[in-house]
Parts: structure tokens; sequence; C-alpha cells
């Protein structure tokens, strides 16, 4: 299992993925004042700073603690509905998984569709609707094709980042019909949803971890 | 001259905006600490005595500014916890499982919603996070207010003053030892059964925000208003209290259409910045329309119980009453803001 998850590579995501945050949260904000409450940037970048600031506690425990200790961190920080969102993505994404020290690419991809699965209940959001969703379900369904290759590679985790940023991109001439923005109606139509956004960086940052930790040949 | 000095941005009795939740908290609790006990880090007031074995707990919450709106109802025949969150902003569900976790006398717990996304996706997940641990869990979301058919907003009626009673009547319920799915059925029987609607006369200022929510004209007010200041049905110039009163009780009856042998619970609430006198006024008004039509009023609530900051308004909620609403109405009482019956 060369390239499974282990909880070094689990951390080096969450790191990566506060560090793009960090680096993108005024876009972000951007994005959310032109059909939200303009606090996206600012909610995810304070969430991300405090999983941050645990992530050196979780070196011993396997990824399915890692991702719980995650949620539980977002939803205590993040408020909103991203909070809770995003707080059950990775609640979702870590249960069943305890005790587990390396997920194999196949676990992993599992785990990431019950983390979607958890997200759409939540927020009772479609395909379509312009919300994280367009992003989260596409991408990772191309991660478990990927996954049932037998392994993760770079250059195949770098083709699902890629989708997810087009996924992003593809909100822009959507309807809201979740959240804040669907009380605009048709103004929210011309604006890329931020929510999608930060869900495409999380396969950004994922195909980034994976470029590093994978010697070139 | 230190920063403590630094006089503060808006006109109001604070000392910081980041200390505003925490610092009321503290001061509630203070003023009724054989009541209530605030605990802080997650945020929650809870009743001294909880959890009570062998009853049911019930539990609200829901953003800050609504005063006495969630915390000033905890106590023996109302809440056991509220969950206050920052000013009109949603608490965290790590707030609703510590206080799930803080009052769950073994018999499960109610969790009292008012429908707006972020309330409702808050406190699902730490239902969701409170069974995961073994607590039963049923959550009931009150969306009473009638104005927002027609308002600007999409996520469905807004919960407002149906909420105090549906507390009022559920805790009362639990603590005459009725069983969580009995408890939860009654909150929903006070929500089909009561409708809201509210108007302002002035907008309110949310303390980090600074400025006001909305504007309003010397001259105008606004009809179908949410908690939030939320847009209404219509802005008009403003018009003498007794056709205010029929402009906020017709959509009511003509939603709920109580018979004409039917008694009610009618409720006069003010949105923080009207005085009793003005509430007073409008309760004669209603009374005197609901008698013309047949529909006794059994019981009645007048004061500011569900408010919007400094906001002057004022709303009304009618309950359709049976003896088993009226009893639990009835049924003592001993909450910071509500107390009969001891």
């Amino acid at each position: 299992m060369a390239n499974g998850i282990t909880t070094a590579t689990a951390l080096r995501w969450l790191e990566r993925y506060a560090g793009i945050l960090a680096e993108n949260k005024d876009h972000l904000t951007a994005l959310d004042s032109a059909i939200g409450d303009a606090d996206h940037g600012a909610n995810m970048h304070r969430g991300f700073q405090a999983v941050l600031a645990k992530l050196p506690g979780l070196e011993g425990k396997d990824p399915g603690e890692v991702f719980k200790v995650t949620a539980m961190t977002l939803i205590s920080t993040v408020g909103g509905a991203s909070g809770p969102l995003y707080g059950t993505f990775f609640l979702q994404a870590g249960a069943g998984l305890a005790g587990r020290p390396t997920l194999s690419p196949q676990e992993f991809a599992a785990g990431l569709e019950k983390g979607v699965a958890g997200v759409i209940q939540r927020g009772k959001a479609a395909a379509g609707d312009k919300t994280m969703v367009d992003v989260l379900e596409p991408a990772v369904a191309a991660l478990r094709k990927a996954a049932e290759a037998g392994e993760l590679t770079p250059s195949a985790l770098a083709e699902v980042a890629a989708q997810a940023q087009e996924c992003a991109k593809a909100t822009i001439p959507l309807l809201a019909r979740k959240g804040r923005a669907s009380y605009l109606g048709e103004r929210s139509r011309g604006h890329q949803d931020p929510g999608a956004t930060s869900a495409a960086y999380l396969f950004t940052a994922l195909a980034e971890t994976f470029a590093l930790q994978t010697p070139k040949p | 001259m230190d920063a403590t000095d630094v006089p503060s941005p808006v006109k109001k009795l604070i000392n910081s905006v980041e200390d505003v939740v925490e610092e009321a908290m503290a001061g509630l609790a203070a003023a009724y600490d054989g009541i209530l006990t605030a605990h802080f880090g997650p945020n929650f007031l809870k009743r001294t005595d909880a959890p009570v074995k062998g009853k049911v707990a019930v539990i609200s919450g829901g953003g800050s500014g609504h005063e006495p709106l969630h915390g000033g109802f905890v106590g023996r025949g109302m809440l056991d916890a509220a969950c206050p969150g920052a000013v009109f902003t949603s608490p965290t569900p790590d707030q609703m499982l510590a206080a799930t976790e803080a009052v769950d006398g073994g018999k499960g717990v109610l969790h009292i919603v008012k429908n707006y996304t972020g309330d409702v996706m808050n406190f699902e997940m730490a239902a969701d996070l409170a069974r995961d641990q073994g607590i039963a869990v049923e959550a009931v979301v009150i969306n009473d207010d009638v104005a927002v058919k027609d308002s600007l907003y999409t996520a469905g009626r807004r919960g407002v003053g149906a909420t105090v009673l549906a507390e009022k009547i559920c805790g009362a319920a639990a603590e005459e030892g009725r069983s969580l799915e009995q408890v939860a059925a009654l909150c929903g029987k006070v929500n089909a059964a009561g409708r809201s609607m509210g108007m302002a006369l002035t907008s309110c200022t949310v303390p980090h925000a600074g400025k006001p929510t909305f504007e309003l004209a010397e001259d105008e007010m606004e009809m179908g208003i949410g908690i939030h200041g939320e847009p209404g049905r219509e802005r008009m110039k403003i018009r003498p209290a007794d056709e205010v009163t029929e402009m906020l009780l017709q959509p009511l009856l003509d939603d709920l259409a109580p018979g004409s042998q039917d008694e009610v619970l009618l409720f006069v609430n003010g949105m923080g910045g009207t005085p009793l006198l003005e509430l007073f006024i409008l309760y004669r008004k209603a009374q005197e329309i609901l008698r013309n039509r047949g529909i006794s009023v059994a019981r009645s609530l007048v004061g500011p119980y569900i408010t919007s900051l400094e906001m002057a308004g004022a709303s009304m909620t009618l309950l359709r009453l049976d003896d088993e609403l009226k009893h639990f109405w009835d049924a003592p009482v001993c909450t910071p803001a509500l107390r009969w019956g001891l």
C-alpha cells in the first residue's frame, strides 16, 4: 500500500488546504460579497487556522481521528452554514475509520463519498443548485475512479483538481437555489459560487500533497 | 488615555462588541442565580437544577439580540437550557451538543428551533452528534410568521412569536412527565395552531455592524418585518394604532381561520423599543376585533418577549387553544422572564 492515505498524508492535506484558504481568503470573500454575506473567506480561514493549530497534536492518531477532530473544530469555529456543512463532510468522511492507521485509496474515496452524502443530506442541495455540491460530487466521483485504478498518482490527482476547478467555474451561469444566494433569484447568475470555490481547493490541496510526497522517477 | 477609554463607535451600553454576549450571559446568571447558571466555552445557560432525572429536557437557542428569548425562559416549567449565538447569528453545534449533554435527564431532549437556515443546520448537526452518544433527541422547527410568503426570503416562514408559547407549553408538559415523543408532538401542535405577524417603526443596530440594519423614514413603518430586520410585506406611511392592529391581525385570521366558537391566546409582543403603554393600546383593539368575530381570548400575554434589539414596533401572535394547551399554559413556571403559579 505504497500510496495509501496515512496520518501524515491527511495532516499535510489539511495543512496545505489551510494554506490555500489563507492565500485566497480575500478572493472567497469577494465572491461571497457578490451573492452572499461577505464572510466565507474569513470564516473558512478562521476555521482552518483553528484546525492547523490542532494538527501537531494529531500525529500519533489515525486518519479517521484526524478527520473527526477537524470536523469538531470546524463546527465550533466557522459558523453560519459553512461550519455544519464542512463539519459534516469531515465527520462523515472519518466515520467508521477508527483504528485504521492507513487507508487504501478505495477506502479514502469511500470516506469522501460518505462526506459528500452527508453534505447533501445536511444542506438538501442537489447538483446544479449552485453550491459546494456542484464540485464535491463530480470531484469525489473522479477521485473514486482514480482510486479504482489501484493507486492514486500525482497526475491522476492533478486531473481531479483541474476538474474540480472547472466545476467551480461552471457554477457561474447557474441560478442559486439554496443558501443566502437564492434570495437574489436571477441576480445570482453570473457569479461563481464561493462554497463551490472553497470545495475545489480541497482537491488542489490533495493534488499538491501527493505531488510533494511522491518522489519523481 | 488607555485603550479602554476609547468611546464606543455605537451609542449602546456596551464595553466592547466582542464581549456583548458573554457579559450579558454573566449578568443574567448573576441576577437569577437560583434559577439558571451560565457556562462558557461553549456558551449556554442551564437551569440550575438540571439535569432533572426522569424528565424530558427542553432546549432552544438562536442568535442573541432577542432577549428575553431564549435565556430568559430557562427555569422550572420552561427551558432546561438555552444556547445564545452572536447577535443575530446562529449558535454553533458544539453549544447545543454541550447543552444537550448537560441537561439530559435520561428521558431525551427536545430541541426547539426557529426556522432560519443557519439555526436549522446547526441544530441538526448537534442532534446528530448527541444521538451518536446515545442521547435521544427530537427537534421541532417553528415557522409561524405569515408575513414571509410575499417577502424577499425563500427559506420558508420564519420562526417568531409562537416560539415563546411553544417553549412555555412544552416545558410544562416535560415537567409533568410527558415522554419525548409527546412533548415533541405538542410542540408541533403549538406550531400548527400559532400564527404571527410583526411591524417596525424604527430599525435596530447590531453592535458589530455599527449602523442601522435598514433605513425607515420618520413617517414610515414596515409591515411584516422579521426579528432581524428582514424586509416585510410592505413599507407605508405610519397609521394610527387601531389600523396597525387590524393590519397585523387580519393576516393571522385569514391564515389560521379560527371559528366563531374558538378560544385563542392573544400575544402582543414588543420589538424592544416600544413601551408597554403602546402595546396595551394594540391589545385592546385586537381583543375587540376578535370579540366581534365571536372568538374568545381565553389567555393573553403582553410585553417584550421576542425582541429585535432596540427596534420600535410590535408583533402579534394568535394561538388556537384547546384544553390541553390551556392546561400547560397555566402550569407553574419560574424563569427570569415568565413566572406564575408558584
